[in-house]
């Protein structure tokens, strides 16, 4: 990488960074250059160091002695994170640090009040907060208490902020992991706006598309060092994911089941299903060895029609069928004692025991089917079943009996995985399986998935990813508005593409069947 | 490389942590009774100890039930009116010529009885347990009072109270119940499915549900334990005063009994927490009653000083354990 690209100087440039903690190298001489007016994607999988490195430039952290940080080409000292304010760098982190009750202005000036005989001066603070609004293109009043407005909002307040104080270098962590769709939309056309006042936005994020649809650059990190930049002109999804993981992913996407999936009959028949609320009419079947995508917006019904085919709420219509037989299904009890079972799209919320040990969670739905006499738990095959999915999904942990909240988000993905198969299902719901896992675990929860359809199981995967759905399903059906808008089929030559989804997920293609 | 390195680290700091967290308010403990040693002289012998065992029996009994309450995430205030209420059953069966000794199933089943409809009541109509239990403080208190005529019943010749005031090897039989509750407890919390359950239900009673398990069984179960312990704990209130009153036996004992579950380390969202720490927080509670009576501190002192000790151990557990997350 070089300092200078067509002859422009770099605004900052971070040279041979490296950091160590205690025995462990979390960095390990990493450079890094970046322009104004730029937008800069930091991937990597988790621990790569990205965080590491931006805490090296926030001031939060002191880099080793040996490399050095320039911004306009002089050398500086980020020493504490006030520093690190003055020379214009601006973190924006996932969990957003405003005070609620305060209004937006209040908050943008918040520690730094423009003040009259030591009395904050608040016509002052609402005058200069209004043309820094503006320039965002905010729509919102800056009077307006931060608690009133959603989340995607005070993500604004937060960079609005960063821009009182003449922020030239702006980080964002995550920005869109809690923001719908529509705000996503309007953080884009902030960081434009912000791209053309000449800032540099260094972005870091999971989502490939985000990054596609954004950046000018790509830096990739791995295990603490520093891999390649790509630029967008290089840009392929193939390119970066073997940068971040280290090996070649051509098949990235596992399909071996399809070859046995063929003609078999239907194991789950969901028909004209609904709650008379969100989800209305609708009807699917699943066969043996398929793996069915279910695509759509955010609110399109997909995880309440899914819950509805669990028995986690109730239906006001329809019927569940398991290979041909009608089955009455009112509590998620009746769907796993049938051969139905149904990972949640919220694994904190609704999935895992974070206090319980990684064995009790593994176990936890098939442990009155152990029990010895008198109820009691039988602990030795507990932990036969805790070892063998440990060793079958790869998790990586220190052993059985710790918390499973200690485990990284992959692995927590994989425990809940775990606990779903060992209750022997013919058929499985999947909610966005990969949330919030990283590169690594994504492709080792794609194996499982195509590992399971080879063994019969008849799986539904329901994803807003949309690369993920093509590359994993056999074939998609598309929600709009609680209805199945329709279905996309592809086939090894011809396959799926984005395009026909996101028109019936849109309706911009009517009523496709 | 590195990654393991720093997870190794990670894992030994929670093994610490989880040992600290079994450890729990022992040391608390132990610093108590050698501290109230030092002040009266007289406090670690045989026999003070032995009454400080009787007067934490009928606390441990209901704490405990109080504790299978805690972990789902409920609370169940009733306990002190059951507990009377069953003390009547218990010493009006008694009088019964012949078949005296029914008295404690008698209490039992009363205690049974109240404690299911409360689990009923939380269970299926889903109604908030602090309410349904407040509601039944009130309720089976006028019960209770009702019972005896709103009178004081006595039974000179209470058949079975041995319980009360005899000893088996040494050890009050009152000691001797609140142990067995203790054991038992920790065997249905820790060696059974129901036990695997009762955890997750308070870690996380949406997951639970989503796991399959029958939330409504598992709550009617934790207040039918609890009003059982409650009614035990009437039976072994009678058998110590060989009568009861419907209008002042147990009166607050609820509170003594969620004080103790709480100083024991359980949270109180649910999910976390175990039997032993509720045994070590009713003791404590008996050792600060006890030490600060020999120590000849007033009783309204003790009062303000019981409140403090509560607060302040709690709030060195919680800081003790910061980063662990949960209260």
């Amino acid at each position: 990488m070089t300092a200078t690209t067509n002859g422009q100087r770099a605004l900052l440039e971070m040279r041979d960074i490296s950091k160590t903690f205690g025995a462990s190298k979390a960095l390990s001489q990493v450079s890094l250059a970046v322009h104004s007016g730029e937008v800069h994607a930091l991937m990597g999988e988790n621990g790569a160091g990205k965080s590491t490195l931006m805490k090296i430039l926030s001031g939060a952290y002191t880099a080793d002695p040996g490399g050095s940080v320039l911004i306009d080409g002089e050398t500086v000292t980020l020493g504490d994170p006030l520093k690190a304010k003055a020379y214009g760098i601006a973190v924006i982190y996932q969990e957003l640090s405003l005070a609620p009750n305060l209004t937006v202005a209040q908050n943008m000036f918040l520690g730094n009040e423009p003040s009259r005989f030591g009395v904050a001066d608040r016509a002052e603070m609402r005058r200069r907060a209004e043309p820094i609004l503006k320039q965002l293109g905010i729509g919102f009043d800056a009077s307006r208490r931060v608690a009133e407005l959603s989340l995607g909002e005070r993500q604004m307040v937060e960079i609005a902020r960063a821009l009182t104080t003449n922020a030239r270098i702006i980080v964002m962590d995550e920005p869109t992991t809690s923001l719908t769709s529509r705000e996503t939309d309007r953080l884009f056309d902030v960081i434009a706006r912000l791209k053309a006042d000449g800032i540099a936005i260094i972005y870091i994020s999971h989502r490939m598309e985000e990054v596609y649809q954004l950046s000018d650059r790509v830096s990739v990190l791995r295990d603490g060092a520093y891999v390649g930049t790509l630029d967008r002109a290089d840009l392929s999804a193939s390119k970066l994911v073997s940068m971040m993981v280290g090996r070649d992913l051509s098949s990235f996407y596992k399909k071996e089941h399809r070859q046995v999936a063929g003609e078999r009959a239907a194991v789950l028949s969901v028909e004209k299903i609904g709650d008379g609320i969100k989800v209305h009419d609708c009807s699917f079947e699943v066969r043996a060895g398929e793996v069915l995508g279910i695509a759509g917006l955010v609110g399109s019904g997909r995880t309440e029609l899914a819950r509805l085919v669990y028995g986690a709420d109730n239906r006001t219509s329809g019927d569940v069928m398991l290979n041909g037989r009608a089955l009455a299904i009112s509590s998620p009890r009746d769907a796993l004692d049938a051969g139905i079972a149904y990972l949640t799209e919220d694994r904190k919320a609704l999935g895992l025991f974070l206090d319980m040990s990684i064995s009790d969670n593994i176990n936890i739905g098939v442990i009155a089917d152990d029990a010895k006499a008198a109820g009691m738990r039988n602990f030795a095959r507990a932990q036969e079943r805790a070892s063998h999915s440990v060793k079958s999904l790869s998790i990586r942990t220190a052993g059985t009996q710790i918390n499973v909240g200690a485990l990284s988000g992959g692995n927590q993905q994989k425990v809940l995985l775990a606990r779903l198969l060992e209750t022997k299902p013919k058929a499985i719901i999947l909610d966005e399986p990969t949330r919030g896992v990283d590169v690594g675990a994504k492709s080792e929860i794609y194996r499982i998935i195509d590992e399971l359809a080879q063994n019969g199981i008849a799986i539904v995967v329901i994803s807003s990813d949309l690369p993920e759905i093509l590359g994993i399903a056999d074939r998609v059906l598309v929600m709009r508005e609680g209805r199945i808008a329709g279905e996309v089929t592809g086939s090894a030559e011809a396959p799926i593409e984005q395009e026909a989804i996101m028109a019936l997920a849109t309706g911009s293609a009517g009523h496709a069947a | 490389m590195s990654a393991s390195e720093t997870e190794q680290g990670r894992m030994e700091k929670l093994k610490l942590r989880s040992t600290l967290t079994a450890l729990g308010m022992l040391p608390v403990l132990v610093l108590l009774a050698i501290g109230f040693h030092l002040l009266s002289g007289r406090f670690l012998s045989v026999n003070n100890l032995s009454i400080v065992m009787q007067q934490a029996s009928i606390n441990t009994v209901l704490a405990a039930g109080m504790t299978f309450v805690i972990l789902t995430g409920g609370i169940d205030l009733s306990v002190g009116s059951i507990l009377a209420a069953s003390a009547m059953v218990a010493v009006m069966v008694s009088l019964v010529p012949d078949l005296g000794m029914l008295g404690i199933p008698a209490a039992i089943a009363a205690g049974l009885a109240c404690g299911f409809l409360n689990g009923a009541i939380i269970a299926w109509l889903k109604l908030p347990p602090f309410i349904v239990t407040l509601g039944s403080l009130t309720a089976i208190r006028g019960v209770a009072r009702l019972l005896g005529g709103d009178t004081t019943v006595f039974n000179p010749d209470l058949p079975f109270d041995f319980i009360g005031n005899g000893s088996l090897f040494g050890v009050p039989w009152l000691a001797v119940i609140a142990i067995a509750t203790i054991i038992a407890s920790w065997f249905i919390l820790k060696r059974t499915v129901l036990g695997t359950w009762i955890y997750a239900v308070g870690g996380n009673s949406e997951a639970a549900r989503l796991t399959g398990i029958k939330v409504p069984l598992v709550l009617l179960f934790v207040y039918s334990m609890s009003g059982l312990l409650s009614g035990l704990g009437g039976a072994m209130s009678a058998a110590r005063l060989y009568a009861a009153n419907g209008l002042q036996l147990g009166q607050a004992y609820e509170l003594d009994a969620i004080a103790a579950v709480i100083l024991g380390g359980t949270s109180f969202v649910g999910g976390v927490g175990s039997i032993w720490g509720t045994l070590i927080g009713a003791l404590i509670i008996a050792v600060l009653s006890n030490g600060l009576i020999l120590v000849g501190v007033s009783d309204i002192w003790q009062y303000i000083i019981k409140g403090l000790v509560i607060i302040v151990a709690v709030g060195l557990d919680r800081y003790r354990l910061k980063g662990l997350g949960r209260t």
